[in-house]
């Protein structure tokens, strides 16, 4: 009994985070706060998080909590900078004349189980100028790298992965 | 005034980085290297470019920074599915590469 009640807590739970983002992303495109476009975003937010609730679901996104808000938040300022610093180093490779580059793909472990939790964490060291995810075979994320630091898994993992996996990690625990 | 001068200064210190990448696609040797090049300092770039232009207008700030925050989502997955295509084709690494795991792997046997 107690199962079948969580369960639906958790799909209507699931379905109003959808709405949510559904009508931000209305509100941001339309820019304005008529209520007839506002009555047009409610109503095309509820059809599509009705479509795609289950889609949804099977990404086995987390619940919000407050924690885990203030961790992403603090995750999106840490690749914020990261991604300015990476870029002004991959502009002077680029402008240096001797064009200082050690290529290589290295392999790196990561903790994270979620498939989403791995892609945020793929997507961010692909956003971080440098490297770049070729693959992900189980929980080997193969990243190739611009200037290769060490090819050695740990060093490797602690000094692409280990400023963002903290912190994903306390997202998604 | 002061908005459009913050907003010029935003999507020129993007434009610049679109120059950089641009001209990492011409200088660097293999194509890993140049999708490095190519794509991360264009997702910086397209992304200053347009909140730039999402400060000069006010109006439209919403709709740069959707746009802006789409390149920054879909850029990573276009860079991946491009480096993993070549990778499973068999492109060879340029020579000055130090070190290759996929050549230990089953799933990347030599195809060239």
């Amino acid at each position: 009994m107690t199962d079948t009640t969580n369960e639906r807590t958790g799909r209507m739970r699931d379905y109003c985070y959808l709405f949510v983002m559904l009508f931000a992303t209305w509100l941001m495109l339309t820019s304005s706060l008529q209520w007839q476009e506002l009555t047009t975003g409610a109503l095309i937010s509820v059809v599509l998080a009705i479509y795609l609730g289950k889609t949804y679901a099977s990404l086995g996104m987390p619940p919000l909590s407050v924690k885990r808000i203030g961790y992403f938040i603090a995750y999106l300022a840490i690749l914020f900078v990261e991604v300015m610093r990476a870029n002004f180093d991959v502009a002077c490779i680029v402008l240096h004349p001797k064009l200082p580059i050690k290529p290589g793909i290295v392999a790196v472990k990561t903790d994270l189980k979620q498939d989403v939790a791995k892609m945020i964490l793929a997507n961010s060291i692909t956003l971080t100028p440098g490297t770049f995810t070729l693959d992900i075979i189980g929980d080997t994320l193969l990243v190739h790298w611009i200037v290769v630091k060490s090819e050695d898994g740990e060093e490797a993992a602690r000094l692409i992965s280990g400023r963002f996996e903290k912190y994903l990690k306390a997202v998604f625990a | 005034m002061v908005r459009v001068v913050a907003g010029t200064i935003v999507s020129g210190i993007g434009v610049f980085f679109l120059l950089v990448g641009s001209l990492g696609v011409f200088r660097m040797p293999d194509v890993y290297n140049r999708l490095q090049a190519g794509t991360k300092c264009t997702t910086l770039g397209a992304f200053l470019a347009m909140v730039g232009v999402g400060i000069i207008e006010p109006q439209w700030f919403w709709k740069t920074l959707v746009i802006a925050l789409f390149i920054l989502v879909t850029n990573p997955v276009s860079n991946h599915a491009i480096g993993r295509a070549s990778k499973k084709c068999g492109v060879p690494l340029c020579d000055r590469s130090v070190v290759d795991v996929t050549e230990s792997l089953k799933e990347y046997e030599d195809r060239s």
